[in-house]
């Protein structure tokens, strides 16, 4: 097969941050090249030069092997190229249609007309390949599934042959992932070529044709992954096996959490959250699977203490009710919250490692009291919570915290989290978008505060992290506990549990 | 029955620049671009369109001239907000003390101050004209007449053209807006101008067709005004167009309450425009009603290679 598109030895830097050296790179037609790494392996920014985003700092791209310079994303679409991101790039008060509009090269005729004939033919592709997708609706109003067909649709309807995939399966659940992988291949045995950015192990095995791995900026190697069983693959990833932790289960406490019928507003003849029952024992990890949207995020609001409407009654050891309970009582019973959104609740970006990590124990007094903050102590904390925790990148504690990466980030939330012994710790996904060795790290985490006593509730969409770290497992659908398993789970139930109360 | 017919036929002389000026501003601000500025483009639009008038004569000129010179004075702020990503509220006062220092000067400076010139004549039009009660509201002139067509080219511009489209991309998501290939620094430039343009011919039909003179900060604030407006029409034309009629109607009847011989204190009578604003918004703040119209990227500088 000839080559689509190649990149040769490409380098980039971000604020004298290495991002990418001499990463090189080829796509054929009519294959699927997964391209495999860590967070921050320099996958995307690879890719967003290839989508003519980034501008390379050296190094050259050709597509069908004649050099090519791309000044943006116009010129890339002129070349055929087109990248869905993993942060949509999609005008959500706009149609679908009119998001289509938006990426087609000018053409004549009036506004209207052109719309119309815009939404005929995404009609048409949608038809084409199998994806159920009314042009009229408003991107706003999709599921997260949805939008990625629009962006998948966008991107063909401008004519892309050469098809740029950053991370898609991450926000799909498994079912869904599955079917749009599986049209992603149709589409290059059609003769596209297309390129798989993931962290998925099984994703590659399953869909790629041949796999390029990706490590600290630059390109490791490439091969076949019929070849390769995943441990291998995951050695190349990260450059050493991770330890899967070890599981034991350990003698539950008494409870520490206990809710009963705890329910959301009736909106539109339906309650997000619609009698939640359940009780957190201390010294096990509780977890609830489920797919994404059935309450989770509700639930972990309102456990956490966001701003979150609801009636029922949440008891915590010590307190009594937890849901007029203020964030200082919150502290005082030693809560420990990890957040989904980390950069949008857990830290505060433009403020210091040192500033986020010291946020936590402000109010008792440790840092000083109203008049002084006692620097040299923050400093002194942040830097052994850093060693202790592992936050690697983190240069200084006074350096920014948005600089973090995901993974490093999830670390510095939990090294503030678990500064003070935690009796209860609530988390939500604490691992989605962290790479397998980052992950680990945080699982590791929360088993250590398992072993010390604390109560975990873990909510997470992940099944393998469920079914690797829960003592108890009770399945969320339609607002409320539908089932509990006890650990050794079987897989098939829950899964089962999960689909069949939808 | 007269007070309620002059009141009226007065209405279009106070709601047209205010129905200019908001939609300049709806037309910048709908590409993302905070403008804060319009009371000192209104008086860069005022102050040129006299100096022009006084120069020629030809009122269309004049008009035109102060559409350039808004269109000008708005370039050094795209600059500052747009290339240099200076906070936008800033930039857009700056922009509003800078104007309003350098027309009172060049005002003095060159002695326009006070001079009066010849407007446009009131043209009927005729059966309309004779209609009973609102028949003066057809006896205007020829400005008040062209805002029609000038509000109806730039509705049709944002909702029905495909580069409005892209424009108002812009202003949603200018990250989606780059990864389709639109040029977001070009339309957020050609937004500003067209704007300020806009604003601009506001500032000069108050100066050459309303008040018929140049007075140091002779806007009196109605670019505040025009910036609440669209707050308040959520950033949609024709309900800033019903807005710029209610307070074309506040500020005619100032005048007519002081005919009849109503005697209310100077001061709060000229307050009222703003109290009515300062209410409006309160109750559209209250009333939590759309809240999501505002553009999504507004007040947010675009850069396309930073990484949070």
């Amino acid at each position: 097969m000839p080559n689509a598109l190649q990149l040769e030895g490409v380098s980039k830097s971000f604020d004298g941050y290495k991002a990418l050296s001499d990463a090189s790179f080829t796509v054929k037609w009519g294959e699927v090249h997964a391209l495999l790494g860590e967070n921050g392996a320099g996958k995307s920014s690879l890719m967003n030069i290839a989508a003519g985003l980034y501008a390379p700092e050296s190094g050259h791209l050709l597509i069908d092997d004649n050099p090519v310079r791309l000044k943006g994303p116009a010129d890339a679409a002129r070349e055929r190229i087109g990248m869905v991101h993993q942060h949509f790039k999609l005008v959500k008060p706009f149609s679908v249609a009119e998001n289509i509009l938006l990426g087609l090269p000018k053409r004549a005729g009036s506004h209207r007309a052109r719309l119309l004939e815009t939404e005929r033919l995404v009609a048409e592709k949608a038809a084409e390949i199998g994806f159920a997708i009314d042009p009229r609706q408003t991107v706003a109003t999709l599921s997260i599934a949805e939008q990625q067909r629009v962006e998948i649709l966008k991107v063909l309807l401008a004519g892309a042959r050469i098809l740029i995939l950053d991370e898609p399966t991450a926000v799909l659940t498994d079912q869904e992932g599955e079917r749009l992988l599986s049209t992603v291949r149709k589409l290059a045995r059609q003769g596209a070529a297309v390129v798989l950015v993931t962290h998925r192990m099984s994703d590659v095995k399953r869909f790629a044709d041949r796999v390029t791995v990706m490590r600290g900026g630059r390109t490791i190697t490439t091969l076949d992954p019929a070849g390769i069983d995943i441990a291998e693959l995951v050695k190349l990833t990260v450059g050493e096996s991770p330890s899967l932790p070890e599981h034991t289960r350990n003698e539950a406490g008494p409870v520490r959490l206990q809710v009963r019928g705890l329910r959301s507003p009736e909106r539109g003849g339906r309650r997000i959250l619609s009698g939640v029952d359940m009780d957190l024992r201390a010294g096990e990890i509780y977890a609830i699977a489920g797919v994404g949207g059935n309450g989770q995020s509700e639930l972990a609001n309102v456990l956490m203490g966001l701003p979150e409407p609801c009636e029922g009654e949440v008891q915590v050891d010590g307190l009594g009710d937890l849901l007029s309970a203020s964030p200082a009582q919150r502290r005082e019973l030693r809560i420990a919250a990890i957040p989904a959104d980390r950069y949008g609740l857990a830290l505060a970006g433009n403020l210091s490692i040192a500033d986020n990590f010291a946020i936590g124990q402000v109010h008792n007094g440790r840092y000083g009291g109203f008049w002084r903050l006692r620097e040299g102590v923050v400093r002194a904390d942040t830097r052994a919570a850093v060693e202790r925790f592992d936050v690697q990148g983190a240069r200084s504690p006074g350096q920014k915290a948005a600089l973090l990466s995901g993974g490093n980030a999830q670390k510095l939330v939990i090294a503030r989290e678990f500064s003070r012994e935690p009796n209860i710790v609530l988390a939500h996904s604490p691992s989605r978008g962290l790479d397998v060795r980052a992950g680990a790290a945080v699982h590791q985490r929360l088993l250590a505060a398992r072993d010390a006593g604390a109560a975990v509730l873990l909510i997470s969409e992940d099944l393998d992290e469920v079914l690797a770290l829960a003592d108890r497992i009770g399945v969320m659908s339609g607002g409320r506990i539908v089932a509990e398993f006890e650990r050794p789970a079987d897989r098939q139930a829950i899964g089962k549990a999960m689909v069949d109360h939808a | 029955m007269e007070l309620i017919t002059s009141w009226l036929g007065n209405v279009p002389d106070f709601a047209v620049p205010y129905a200019l000026a908001a939609l300049g501003l709806i037309l910048t601000e709908r590409a993302g671009v905070l403008a804060l500025g319009a009371e000192g483009l209104l008086l860069a639009g005022a102050l040129a369109s006299i100096g022009m008038q006084l120069a020629l004569g030809v009122t269309g000129l004049s008009l035109l001239a102060g559409m350039a010179a808004a269109a000008l004075v708005s370039v050094l702020f795209a600059v500052m907000v747009i290339i240099l990503r200076i906070n936008q509220v800033i930039a857009g006062l700056t922009l509003v003390f800078f104007c309003q220092g350098l027309t009172s000067l060049l005002g003095t400076l060159l002695e326009w101050t006070n001079q009066p010139i010849q407007g446009l004549p009131a043209l009927a039009l005729w059966p309309l004209s004779e209609l009973p009660l609102i028949g003066r509201l057809f006896n205007q002139n020829l400005m008040v007449y062209l805002t029609a067509p000038i509000f109806f080219a730039v509705v049709w511009y944002l909702q029905r053209s495909t580069s409005g489209l892209r424009l108002r991309a812009v202003g949603e998501n200018p990250q989606a807006a780059d990864a389709a290939g639109i040029p977001v620094i070009a339309y957020r430039f050609a937004a500003v101008m067209a704007g300020a343009a806009l604003v601009g011919l506001a500032g000069a039909y108050i100066a050459v067709l309303s008040t018929k003179m140049w007075i140091a900060d002779m806007s009196g604030g109605r670019g505040w005004i025009a910036v609440a407006l669209v707050i308040f029409a959520r950033w949609s034309p024709w309900k800033a167009l019903v807005g710029a009629l209610l307070f074309g109607c506040i500020e005619a009847l100032i005048p007519q309450l002081a005919a009849a011989g109503i005697r209310l204190p100077q001061y709060f009578v000229l307050m009222t425009p703003y109290a009515v604003t300062l209410g409006v918004m309160i109750w559209v703040a209250l009333s939590g009603r759309g809240q999501n119209d505002q553009p999504g990227a507004l007040g947010e500088p675009y850069v396309r290679e930073e990484r949070r």
